[in-house]
């Protein structure tokens, strides 16, 4: 009981900084940054549930960023379509391929399993790129309109910090919930033994499936938000290397934590804004990241930190006797 | 309550079980003997769904339930433990014992992350419960470790706790003596009596046969996939082929 308003109240106090952050940025470049920090976020979240819940890969997942965003953007930039029914419509469409194809992908273990959403993810990129007609192919996808919810319209960083941000906590709160119930202690059961998991009656196979699945709405979701943010969309926001940043920012903030989602995803996100020399050569500091983290802090920056705290603590303790 | 009828596994050429049957009563304690490789995890492994026997049948009181999926299993009340101890390492003994109650429980994705009021009724059975599965096996104190942290003969209670929680009409014990001393051996021998009380049918597939001549009331002897015999642990003992087989002249009666 105690621990549950503990983590209500770590969910206030972390809502209400994220939303009163603006006033203090107001004007300032960081405010734009932190927008797509909280999109980041969203898909950190997504497939940390996948990854660090369940212990299922997915090396594909920018897949489902993409497919949110061109279908959200395609409809919504030809026909006069009301964008929010559309990005419930391509968060619904998202989550059923993912749904058809979790079926025979997640029956695949480690590499194998690794390989078949790599491939996924490339069929998709491919998809993007060379359905012209649709897409505008390589070079991109323009006009896609901003949101609008009555006179409000989401053009300017001030109005889209929210709007992002709003539906960030949403899932957050809602993955939050779902990783403190009977369904989240059932995927980290199956990830530390799924044949003890079935044994305890948990249908790991169907189980896997519907996290990827609910993995795979919050990427769509993410996806039509930063059609609608951006209004240009392109398939280079949306390859492989996008999927290892992804994994990237999960491994680095903490596989298994939410909040870990959020700071791997806000490290990520703005590191390339104070390292602009490295631009070019992103994907090798990452790569680097990836290594220094999985050798030095294989819990992640939140459970380094929290050991590093515990560290602190016995030692002061240990003073004051 | 378990019978078996009949079953037969083969592995490429090799026969693991060859025409194997006989029946489990209600309430009791049946023990599951023989030497290394004479098929008593390779039966537990058919009866539990994770091989598919070559013929034969297994029924858990009148259902058939060859070739069941193993998460079905639970919801029907036949459960088991590992030889090799299977936790969830990663997370505390009370949730490793929570997730043993997880067919007790209904709320889906939806329910969870909503958290509507059913689901927020339920966890707080389920905690409840498994609260009073630790009372019942002396773990309270252990709750909030990490099961990985556990010392082994605490692993071994705790998967034991776990299992428990689905509450079994019966449940299959492979080796749960195995690295245990003697002390904790002893306390062994006293839980699963008190798990037969509660009204639990056991299985034990065990080495130690003070164990096993201490606590069954049938006792079952495996050689190479055949059975050899089947009796009260008195008539085991005074079996001249089952000394001669397995038990050697010590536990001769």
């Amino acid at each position: 009981m105690k621990k549950n308003n503990r983590q209500t109240v770590i969910f206030i106090i972390f809502a209400a900084a994220v939303l009163v952050a603006p006033f203090f940025l107001k004007g300032n470049y960081l405010l734009n940054v932190l927008i797509f920090v909280g999109i980041n976020t969203m898909l950190a979240v997504g497939l940390n549930l996948l990854l660090g819940y369940a212990g299922q890969i997915s090396l594909g997942h920018a897949a489902f960023f993409g497919m949110g965003a061109y279908i959200s953007g395609i409809i919504t930039s030809r026909f006069g379509v009301d964008p929010f029914l559309i990005m419930m419509l391509s968060a619904l469409l998202s989550g059923l391929l993912a749904f058809a194809i979790g079926f025979p992908i997640l029956k695949l273990k480690g590499h194998y399993l690794a390989m078949a959403t790599l491939g996924f993810g490339i069929i998709m990129y491919i998809l993007f790129n060379e359905t012209v007609d649709w897409t505008g192919g390589p070079s991109g996808l323009s006009g896609i309109p901003n949101l609008k919810v009555g006179s409000v319209v989401f053009d300017n960083d001030w109005n889209n910090y929210y709007l992002v941000w709003i539906f960030t906590l949403a899932v957050m709160l809602l993955s939050i919930n779902l990783t403190r119930s009977r369904i989240g202690r059932a995927l980290r059961a199956i990830h530390d033994s799924e044949v003890a998991a079935r044994v305890m009656g948990v249908n790991a196979g169907v189980l896997k499936v519907q996290i990827f699945t609910v993995s795979a709405v919050f990427s769509a979701l993410a996806g039509s938000l930063y059609a609608h943010v951006m209004t240009f969309i392109s398939p280079a926001s949306f390859g492989f290397n996008f999927s290892v940043e992804l994994l990237t920012m999960i491994v680095i903030g903490g596989l298994g934590s939410i909040y870990g989602s959020f700071l791997g995803a806000a490290i990520l996100t703005m590191l390339p804004e104070f390292l602009r020399v490295f631009q070019d050569f992103d994907i090798i500091v990452y790569g680097l990241m990836l290594i220094l983290m999985t050798m030095f802090m294989p819990g992640g920056l939140v459970s380094g930190l929290e050991s590093a705290m515990q560290f602190v603590m016995t030692k002061i303790r240990g003073k004051e006797e | 309550m378990l019978r078996l009828d009949c079953i037969t596994k083969v592995f490429g050429g090799l026969t693991a079980l060859d025409n194997v049957s006989f029946s489990v009563g209600e309430g009791s304690i049946t023990g599951i003997i023989g030497p290394n490789g004479a098929g008593k995890t390779t039966l537990f492994n058919i009866i539990t769904g994770f091989y598919a026997q070559t013929h034969g049948d297994v029924y858990l009181g009148s259902q058939n339930i060859s070739f069941f999926d193993t998460e079905k299993l639970a919801g029907l009340g036949l459960v088991r433990t590992f030889q090799n101890i299977e936790l969830f390492g990663e997370m505390t003994v009370l949730e490793n014992v929570m997730v043993g109650l997880h067919t007790k429980s209904k709320s889906g994705i939806l329910s969870c992350s909503f958290k509507l009021p059913g689901h927020v009724k339920e966890e707080k059975y389920i905690r409840h419960k498994g609260q009073e599965w630790l009372k019942f096996t002396g773990m309270t104190e252990l709750a909030d470790i990490k099961a990985a942290n556990l010392p082994f003969g605490k692993g071994r209670l705790l998967e034991i706790s776990r299992a428990l929680a689905t509450e079994p009409k019966i449940i299959l014990m492979d080796e749960p003596a195995a690295g245990l001393n003697s002390r904790e051996t002893a306390d062994l021998a006293v839980l699963i009596r008190r798990i037969r009380e509660s009204g639990v049918t056991v299985v034990i597939v065990e080495h130690d046969m003070d164990l096993v001549m201490d606590v069954c009331d049938t006792i079952v002897v495996f050689n190479v996939g055949k059975k050899l015999a089947e009796g009260t642990p008195r008539e085991i003992q005074e079996n001249p082929q089952v000394i001669s087989a397995y038990l050697g002249e010590d536990y001769a009666a």
